[in-house]
């Protein structure tokens, strides 16, 4: 606390001037003030990361592994992104599992048994998904059912939906095609290092334009010392992944090589990159939050609730459909237990565990996508560690509620400093 | 009476299902004056801004602006004459900051993306024109805000659209001695500045403060409107419990007219 700079805002309403120690000092007392955020599954994934990495180096620290975890997340990734929405308004979709089961199942069927081209099945599933979230969302926003009971039953339904689809052989292998190589291929090392040079670059633009137009508008900006450190931090991060990415990961290069970014980091990337600016820089976007937070105070300011309510469901449905398209895509088939056992419990499990709060206003796109990490770390490295299967689902357990506990201690913590 | 009202009601019923909670009101808002609404709990006030704010259609009745007669259907027309209401609970997203929650619902866009520099200053001008210097950040949640400040960030939401009459439900009613006599000189600046301004408020104090005319509800009925300084603090209390006082109010002679709002009346 040196000397405070202060600094006028317009219309007189002065402010201190931003420091980077100032910045650092707001950091941690929120922070201390139960603002958690995405720091709690940052942590407990560096960590995880570092448990099992030192107890099978070999394994789980091989660029094959690192690329697998990227496919092995895909999936259920993708399910959180779109539960997310749902979520910001305190609902539920527990459908969601079986729902990318139809939606992969509508994908399998039109290619295989009415031979559609591969854009035109794709498509196809895609609207599935959002026909559903239609239904769903029209359920629980005009008729009033609770979200708990429509996805609920709709998960019953789902699942003989599936079953039925499917008809007697009871499993559909999909063809060959840009479809199967979405989560199971990847890029060509050059387009990965251009990928990891437009991401980068996109994201450094992004983040200076923002400073500039502040500036301009005689704002209160963030200190240039911590944008830049963030632009820096990501560049690391992304060129580092990508070095590892483009290593030779063939058991045996001489007959096929296998290197390169795989095809799914773009796919969950772009759809980061779309929702979050839907979330974050678009006005339906600030409505979702508003509904989220407050739905009567919404209503008076004259936002359309009820479609706001069924938009989350569509949004969602269609982010299952993607999901389970990237499940079929890994599997090159699609059967009875596609996204069914775990795939909905890991998907909300992702979403809580990257710090979205189940009682609506308050979380990000990229939580789910941390927390879709997190649950694939674990999964991978405790299948590398030989752990059994019902052993992992343990481990996940206990994880999805020590995140819950650090959010409602979090909270109570906001409650308490009227941060909330 | 030079002055022409901004905004008049006349014969305005509501009912909610069996139960009438206005009947036959009528009000006229004039510009550069505070109007106080006042009246027991239960009188009807809060409904009566809702209806004029376009959240509870009105089941008869006329409402006048400018002298041309208006049918507000949604809170959406009643802000497109310029009509504003700060609402007893407030209506303030909790989750959301200063700024977003001044421009909720009617936020700047540039092209499909928000503006956010361009609200944020337009935020910071407002708050700084009712002389509110006290925010740390415009950026601050709305959560973490105390009472009197969220009062005042609900006002500076009310008056960032050029509105015409702002109308304030209970704003003093949880606060403290200082806040009150703030949120109090914010609404006589208002009405000074030239707005309408409809002050609900269960304090004579308040309202013997602040108001140029003063309208009573008894049991969802006017029981008058007159001008503050015509009437005494005795006067408008009994213009609020038994609906009359003196010459003033509501006739004396109709009871039955209450039978079916009065308290152990058979329904
Ligand atoms: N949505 C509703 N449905 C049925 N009755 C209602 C509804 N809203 C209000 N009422 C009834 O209408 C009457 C008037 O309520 P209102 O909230 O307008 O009173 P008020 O004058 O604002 O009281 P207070 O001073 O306590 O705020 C009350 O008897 C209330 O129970
Ligand atoms: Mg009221």
């Amino acid at each position: 606390m040196t000397s405070m700079t202060t600094f006028e805002t317009p219309g007189g309403v002065t402010a201190a001037k931003p420091t980077v120690a100032g910045h650092v000092r707001d950091y941690l007392a929120r922070i201390r003030g139960g603002d958690l955020g995405a720091l709690p599954a940052v942590l407990g994934l560096v960590l995880l990361t570092l448990i099992f990495g030192s107890a099978e180096p070999e394994t789980f620290f091989s660029a094959g592994n690192f690329a697998n975890l990227f496919n092995q997340a895909a999936g259920v990734t993708m399910i959180a992104m779109g539960l997310v929405f749902v979520l910001l308004l305190g609902e539920i979709d527990l459908s969601a599992g079986y729902a990318a089961g139809v939606c992969g199942a509508v994908l399998a069927i039109l290619l295989t048994d009415f031979g559609y081209p591969q854009p035109v099945a794709l498509v196809a599933a895609l609207a599935a998904g959002a026909a559903i979230g239609l239904v769903l969302g029209f359920l629980v926003a005009k008729i009033g059912i609770p979200s708990f009971v429509v996805t609920l039953a709709a998960f019953l339904a789902f699942q003989g939906v599936l079953l039925n689809l499917l008809g007697e052989s009871q499993i559909v292998s999909i063809p060959d095609g840009f479809i199967k190589s979405l989560n199971k291929d990847s890029l060509p090392v050059t387009w990965s290092w251009i990928l990891a040079g437009v991401a980068t670059a996109g994201y450094a633009v992004a983040q200076l334009l923002r400073f500039r137009a502040r500036t301009r508008y005689g704002l209160v900006t963030e200190p240039i010392g911590i944008v830049l450190f963030r632009i820096a931090g990501l560049a690391a991060l992304v060129l580092t992944a990508t070095a590892v990415l483009t290593q030779e990961r063939a058991i045996n290069p001489d007959v096929t090589s296998l290197k390169g970014v795989p095809i799914a980091v773009p796919v969950i990337g772009g759809f980061l990159v779309l929702w979050t600016f839907v979330l974050g820089r678009t006005s339906y976007g600030r409505h979702v939050y508003a509904v989220g937070g407050n739905p009567e105070a919404s209503r008076r300011a004259g936002i359309p609730v009820d479609r706001i309510r069924i938009s989350v469901f569509v949004v969602c449905s269609f982010m299952t459909a993607a999901g389970g398209i990237m499940l079929v895509s890994r599997a090159g088939s699609v059967d009875p237990g596609t996204g069914g056992s775990s795939t909905l419990l890991n998907a909300v499990g992702a979403a809580v565990i990257g710090g979205i709060s189940l009682f609506g206003g308050k979380g990000k796109v990229i939580h789910a996508v941390i927390g879709g990490a997190v649950i694939a770390v674990i999964d991978n490295g405790m299948y590398l560690m030989d752990f059994s299967s019902g052993t992992r689902y343990i481990f996940t357990g206990v994880i999805l509620l020590v995140a819950a506990g650090v959010d409602a201690l979090a909270r109570r913590r906001a409650a308490a400093t009227g941060n909330r | 009476m030079a002055a022409k009202p901004l905004l008049e009601l006349r014969g305005i019923d509501k009912s909610f299902g069996p139960v009438r909670v206005l009947h036959d009101v009528s009000l006229s808002v004039y510009p550069g004056e505070v109007t106080a609404l006042v009246g027991d709990n239960g009188a009807g006030k809060s409904t009566l801004v809702k209806c004029i704010s376009g959240i509870y259609p009105i089941d008869a009745g006329t409402v006048t602006f400018e002298g041309r007669e208006v049918a507000v259907h949604s809170p959406r027309d009643a802000a497109e004459l310029g009509i504003e209401v700060v609402y007893q609970d407030l209506a303030l997203c909790d989750n959301l900051d200063i700024v977003q929650n001044m421009f909720l619902g009617r936020e700047i866009r540039r092209g499909i993306a928000l503006d956010e520099p361009a609200m944020e200053r337009l935020a910071g001008e407002t708050l700084a024109s009712l002389s509110v210097r006290s925010v740390n950040s415009l950026r601050q949640l709305v959560s973490s805000l105390s009472g009197g400040e969220r009062q005042t960030v609900a006002i500076a939401k009310a008056v960032l659209w050029n509105s015409r009459i702002v109308i304030l439900d209970e704003p003093t009613a949880a606060l403290g001695v200082a806040q009150t006599t703030h949120v109090l000189e914010l609404v006589r600046r208002l009405a000074d500045n030239g707005l309408s301004v409809v002050l609900i408020s269960h304090n004579m104090n308040d309202v013997f403060a602040v108001a140029d005319r003063i309208a009573a509800l008894y049991l969802g009925r006017t029981a008058a409107q007159v001008r503050a300084s015509d009437v005494t603090h005795a006067q408008v209390v009994e213009l609020i419990t038994i609906g009359r006082s003196g010459n003033l109010g509501l006739p004396p002679e109709a009871p039955n007219d209450f039978a079916d709002l009065l308290p152990g009346a058979p329904r």
